[in-house]
């Protein structure tokens, strides 16, 4: 169920791609494809240290048990955590396993197993604080990080209210965790197994005893293939009578007294209720959470829209210094200047702003939304620069040599002649430089900031469905940039007529 | 007379070749001096240098007591004498594209001078009125003429009351008619007491409205004197000046 952070995504995809090669042309029999995201880690799914081409974990060896309950060869795909569920909708593989938390919209979108763990959602806090937040009440007023699209998440989100503390979603279960030790969070919710390992990384943190929910994994397959889905069931059925479930938990050292009555309890359900949630009420519920997300996805627009007025605006303010210090400024200012505008442009936007947030924390501690700010108005200062430093060295030196003849000082003839025959010539593309800045905002989700991109992913991982979000959020966009893009035309036009 | 400006000794080199090798020449107040050579002779550099829009690396320039020396050119608030004595209009004219014809006249005086807003553009309109352009007083200069644009630029500059005019190639974009009144305005301007210097190729225009005749050629002056000179040209520079006219009509954009 979790995430590393960005980075070697890349280089997974790629390197059990080339073994899933390997496999199809050596492996005669029918093999078992099944699907997870080698950067949850250990105990889930991992690369396995050994052998980096194989993966291991107690998720690998939950698949291992149902291939061979299958009699078929088990066969590893790696799929992003967050595109589990579309993936094996669509195909890709026939079980996805991955720390795959049981909900009423996976239920309701994808044929799901029984529940095979059982896992609580626990709070971790820093040390100095252990007692004191022992639930979510104890919490107004602080800051409380989870991995976004969760179970953990929608907890948080329920809660705030009546609460009133601030929940703060990451695309990755890691970062959580350091902010939290740095300070930034006061408190962190997420699966006991994740809070374990991640006390093991990041020192000086302790998970409170009391769980604050429990939550099962589940396998999860594509809605019409139930048939798989049952003997599935009864694979896992038998692994859990047999003791081999235990086996693999104890191996991996997630076994407790509480995974036992788990164990207890679900063979008893099972032999009395073995059905899903009906499929019925399906349509009508998704349609119903896409309209009590309206609100959030608004919502989520303004900070889109806030966010991109406030960096536009630094970013135009710096730029016209930039621009005026590399036209105006001494030799050393000019080199520093241009330094700077190549810098940025020449690095991702996505490392500048992990850098920013992440990288200087140990210096200075942003919170997410003065850090999302400040690197995309630092980043589009770069370009806005440019844009100024041609418009400002467009307009005709003999203008400038008219006016200095006049007794314009330097200053004047900046602020009288250059720079508002500039402004016009930089006024189309700074427009559409804000129409890609609005887009570009919904990078900053990487360090926290729930923007428009990421409150949609959010609600699409919950209803299970990227078509009515990916509509709503696409009409959102639009709805900011068309406006827009048409008065960066209008003012082209205007403006090229004048100049 | 009294001479308005003096120029000693001007020598001055671009991307190392030495374009005026030593110019001497004067303009008293209440004349139009012609300042004549073919395309490269170096009339608009010395215009640019009177005007410290050019460094230059001998020699001297004074303006109205204004002196200008060899060396990097002074900074602007040093200049600001020199800004009062000597207007220039360009060849291209150029107006602030931004602004119309009375805010291209007007605007100096309010900020360079701080007169009144009310005050610089009822001037300006006179200004204007004078020139014969005032009912352009609004129009942009994308909208004007060569004509009416080359009017509005010189009330621009007369919008400071320079005592001296620099003027580099005025009848390039007019037709003979223009030509004729733009003539007449310079005579009425030197007879307010200002001194103009005009740099031209215009033998025709030089005849008919100058005083005087200065022939620039590969750098130095090669011949000066009356207008009658161009009638019976003695040096190759002045005779080359003429065959130019008779080849091709001086109609430059």
């Amino acid at each position: 169920m979790s995430r590393r952070p960005a980075g070697s995504r890349l280089l997974l995809g790629l390197m059990f791609g080339a073994a899933a090669c390997a496999a199809a042309q050596t492996g005669p029999a029918p093999a078992l494809r099944w699907g997870g995201d080698a950067e949850g880690g250990a105990p889930f799914v991992e690369a396995d240290p050994a052998d980096p081409s194989k993966v291991r974990g107690f998720d690998v060896e939950v698949a291992e048990t149902i291939a061979r309950g299958l009699g078929r060869e088990p066969r590893f795909v790696q799929v992003a955590f967050s595109s589990i569920d579309a993936s094996v909708a669509r195909g890709d593989f026939d079980i996805g396993l991955s720390g795959v938390e049981d909900t009423p919209a996976r239920r309701a979108m994808l044929a799901a197993t029984m529940p095979y763990f059982e896992f609580r959602e626990v709070l971790a806090v820093r040390q100095a604080d252990a007692g004191n937040y022992r639930g979510l009440s104890d919490l107004l007023g602080r800051r409380v990080g989870t991995l976004g699209g969760t179970i953990a998440y929608d907890i948080l989100l329920a809660g705030r209210e009546r609460h009133g503390y601030l929940p703060v979603s990451y695309d990755d279960d890691v970062h959580p965790y350091s902010d939290l030790a740095a300070g930034r969070l006061d408190a962190v919710l997420l699966d006991h197994i994740i809070a374990a390992r991640s006390l093991k990384r990041v020192p000086g943190l302790v998970v409170e005893p009391d769980p604050v929910a429990t939550g099962h994994y589940i396998g999860v397959l594509a809605k019409e293939n139930t048939r798989l889905r049952d003997r599935v069931n009864e694979v896992l059925a038998a692994a859990m009578r047999d003791g081999t479930l235990e086996r693999i938990y104890r191996r991996w050292d997630i076994w407790d007294a509480s995974q036992a009555a788990f164990f207890q309890a679900s063979l008893s359900t099972l032999s009395r209720n073995p059905a899903d949630a009906g499929s019925l009420a399906v349509s009508s519920s998704r349609w119903a959470s896409a309209i009590r997300y309206v609100p959030s996805l608004l919502r989520a627009a303004l900070i889109t829209l806030l966010l991109s007025c406030a960096a536009m605006a630094l970013a135009v303010l710096l730029g016209i210094g930039i621009a005026a210090g590399r036209i105006y400024g001494p030799g050393a200012a000019r080199a520093l200047l241009t330094g700077y505008v190549e810098l940025v442009r020449g690095t991702p936007v996505l490392l500048q702003l992990f850098v920013l947030y992440y990288g200087l924390s140990s210096v200075v501690r942003l919170p997410a939304f003065a850090a999302a700010l400040l690197g995309l108005g630092l980043n589009y200062a770069a370009y806005e620069s440019e844009i100024y430093r041609g418009a400002l060295e467009a307009v005709s030196r003999v203008q400038l040599e008219a006016a200095r003849t006049l007794g314009f000082s330097e200053w004047l003839i900046l602020r009288l002649v250059r720079g508002p025959q500039a402004f016009r010539l930089a006024l189309a593309p700074m427009t559409n430089d804000f129409v890609a800045l609005l887009k570009d905002s919904s990078l900053v989700s990487v360090i926290t900031v729930v923007e428009l991109t990421k409150q949609t992913s959010i609600f699409a991982t919950n209803i299970g469905s990227w078509v009515l979000p990916g509509i709503l959020c696409a009409a959102i966009y639009l709805a900011m940039s068309l406006p827009l893009s048409r008065l960066a035309r209008r003012l082209e036009r205007r403006w090229s007529a004048t100049a | 007379m009294t001479e308005l400006l003096q120029i000693e000794g001007l020598r001055l080199s671009r991307a190392g070749r030495e374009v005026l090798k030593g110019i001497s020449l004067s303009v008293p107040r209440g004349q139009v001096a012609a300042l004549m050579g073919l395309s490269g002779s170096g009339k608009t550099t010395a215009l640019r240098a009177t005007v410290a829009l050019e460094a230059f690396d001998a020699g001297r320039i004074e303006v109205d007591g204004f002196a200008l020396s060899a060396g990097p050119v002074p900074t602007e608030s040093r200049l600001a004498p020199l800004r009062r004595k000597a207007g220039m209009v360009f060849q291209s004219h150029a107006l602030f594209e931004h602004l119309t014809a009375i805010e291209n006249v007007a605007l100096a005086p309010i900020r360079v001078l701080g007169q009144p807003e009310a005050e610089s553009r009822e001037r300006g309109s006179l200004l204007l009125d004078s020139l014969g352009v005032g009912h352009r007083a609004t129009a942009y200069p994308r909208e004007l003429s060569g004509g009416e644009a080359q009017r509005v630029a010189i009330a621009r500059a007369l919008a400071m009351d320079p005592p001296l005019l620099l003027m580099d190639e005025p009848t390039a974009s007019l037709d003979p008619a223009r030509r004729g009144s733009l003539g007449e305005t310079l005579e009425a301007l030197s007879r307010e007491g200002r001194g103009l210097l005009i740099a031209t190729h215009d033998t025709d225009f030089a005849s008919d409205f100058a005083d005087r005749v200065i022939i620039l050629a590969e750098g130095v002056v090669a011949e000066e004197g009356p207008p009658s000179l161009l009638a019976s040209p003695t040096h190759p520079a002045t005779r080359a000046l003429l065959d130019y006219r008779k080849t091709e009509r001086p109609h430059r954009t």
